[in-house]
């Protein structure tokens, strides 16, 4: 077999010179990505997305919310029925 | 043996030839003016953000550079200055000039919308159009007022850093716009005094060569004059204040002056001491708007009015 000298010709060179300043621009555009990321997600305004339910945390709030019941009266069967309006219920 | 240098195809290009199409120097205009618009804006940009809308910017610019790279390969081929550059020395094939330009122009048009804003996104695009289509392919051969026309495209920069942070524009800006659009004819026009380009051999109709260089003289002492209302005003807006007023004030009567010096000389007075007025006159240009944006920066620091 016969060894073919290894002469690196300048055109490899300019060739590698490519190779990686395109693989360095590459690398900085990923982490270019990575921070913007980052710093879009850390500082985000709102980040709650449309996930097919109603959610009452995304509504906007309500100016004049309804007045809450002073003397809530507790649902039949449950322990607390028949004893009135408890006493510490309400505001 | 066979000899791979037999073959004069074309040559292969280095990394540093495809940002040489990016015109490095003229990026770094850019970078400052496109900083300076950003940071001194009313509304507050994260630092990163900044970062990466400056860097987008710049790439715009850069790609508009590579569509004029590839536009004006037969210009560059004819004229001295521009014979190195990578198109017409045939390291970077045309082709490829105009391709790195179209996708670093769509690259980067993208990349700031999603840092900043979708506002100066469009603006950036506009930029660039405007530099590589109305200046490169349209203006640029066809009418000795080249210069005023590629001076807006490099007085956009710092608009679109302000609407990075604004989202819009806004006196402030529109007066940053205007002090480089006024400055960049006399700075190019000094240039030309002293060059002497072969601008006629490349077809390109420069003021100095169709209309004489008395009449460039005269064309560069108006602009001086209509420059400095422009930047004293911007002295009494919300980015001014004492140090910049001063400082404006200082740096409009020199370049006043040495407009008025340089139209009152003769071609052959200037042709006896070399250029000497000019050279200094263009010398003086570079500092006047480098001058300028800093102090806006330091103003900014030390707060305005």
């Amino acid at each position: 077999m016969v060894m073919l000298p290894q002469v690196e010709h300048e055109l490899h060179k300019r060739r590698r010179s490519r190779n990686i300043g395109l693989l360095v621009v590459l690398l900085a555009f990923v982490a270019l990505v990575f921070g913007l990321s980052v710093v879009k997600i850390t500082q985000g305004d709102m980040m709650q997305g449309y996930d097919h339910r109603p959610r009452a945390s995304m509504l906007p709030e309500d100016p004049n919310p309804p007045a809450r019941n002073p003397a809530p009266v507790a649902a039949p069967g449950v322990p607390a029925a028949g004893q009135g309006a408890p006493q510490e219920a309400g505001q | 043996m066979a000899d791979i240098n037999a073959y004069e195809g074309p040559a292969e290009a280095g990394f540093g030839d495809y940002v040489a199409l990016l015109k490095p120097r003229v990026m770094s205009l850019v970078v400052f003016t496109a900083f300076v618009g950003l940071w001194i804006a009313p509304q507050p940009v994260n630092p990163f953000v900044a970062f990466c809308a400056v860097l987008f910017i710049a790439l715009g610019g850069g790609a508009s550079g590579a569509l004029n790279m590839w536009y004006d390969a037969d210009i560059d081929a004819v004229m001295k200055r521009t014979a190195g550059r990578p198109v017409p020395s045939g390291r970077v094939a045309p082709q490829e000039a105009l391709a790195v330009g179209i996708a670093l122009s769509g690259l980067s048009v993208m990349m700031l919308g999603l840092a900043a804003n979708w506002f100066a996104a469009g603006f950036l695009a506009f930029t660039i159009f405007f530099y590589a289509v109305v200046y490169t392919i349209w203006l640029k051969r066809s009418t000795p007022q080249n210069i005023v026309i590629g001076g807006a495209a490099g007085a956009f920069p710092p608009m679109i850093g302000w609407a990075c942070a604004t989202g819009g524009i806004s006196l402030e800006s529109l007066l940053m716009f205007a002090l480089i659009f006024f400055w960049t004819p006399p700075h190019f026009w000094a240039l030309a005094l002293f060059m002497k380009e072969d601008y006629s051999k490349a077809g390109v109709p420069m003021l100095t060569v169709t209309h004489g260089r008395k009449v460039t003289r005269r064309h560069i002492f108006a602009y001086t004059l209509v420059l400095a209302p422009f930047a004293i005003w911007l002295g009494f807006t919300s980015v001014g204040g004492p140090l910049y007023l001063a400082v404006s004030v200082v740096l409009n009567a020199l370049f006043i002056a040495g407009g008025w010096c340089i139209l009152r000389r003769s071609e052959d007075e200037a042709r006896a001491d070399g250029y000497k007025v000019e050279k200094r006159y263009f010398r003086l240009s570079l500092y006047y708007t480098f001058l300028h944006f800093l102090v806006l920066l330091i103003q900014h620091w030390v707060g305005g009015w």
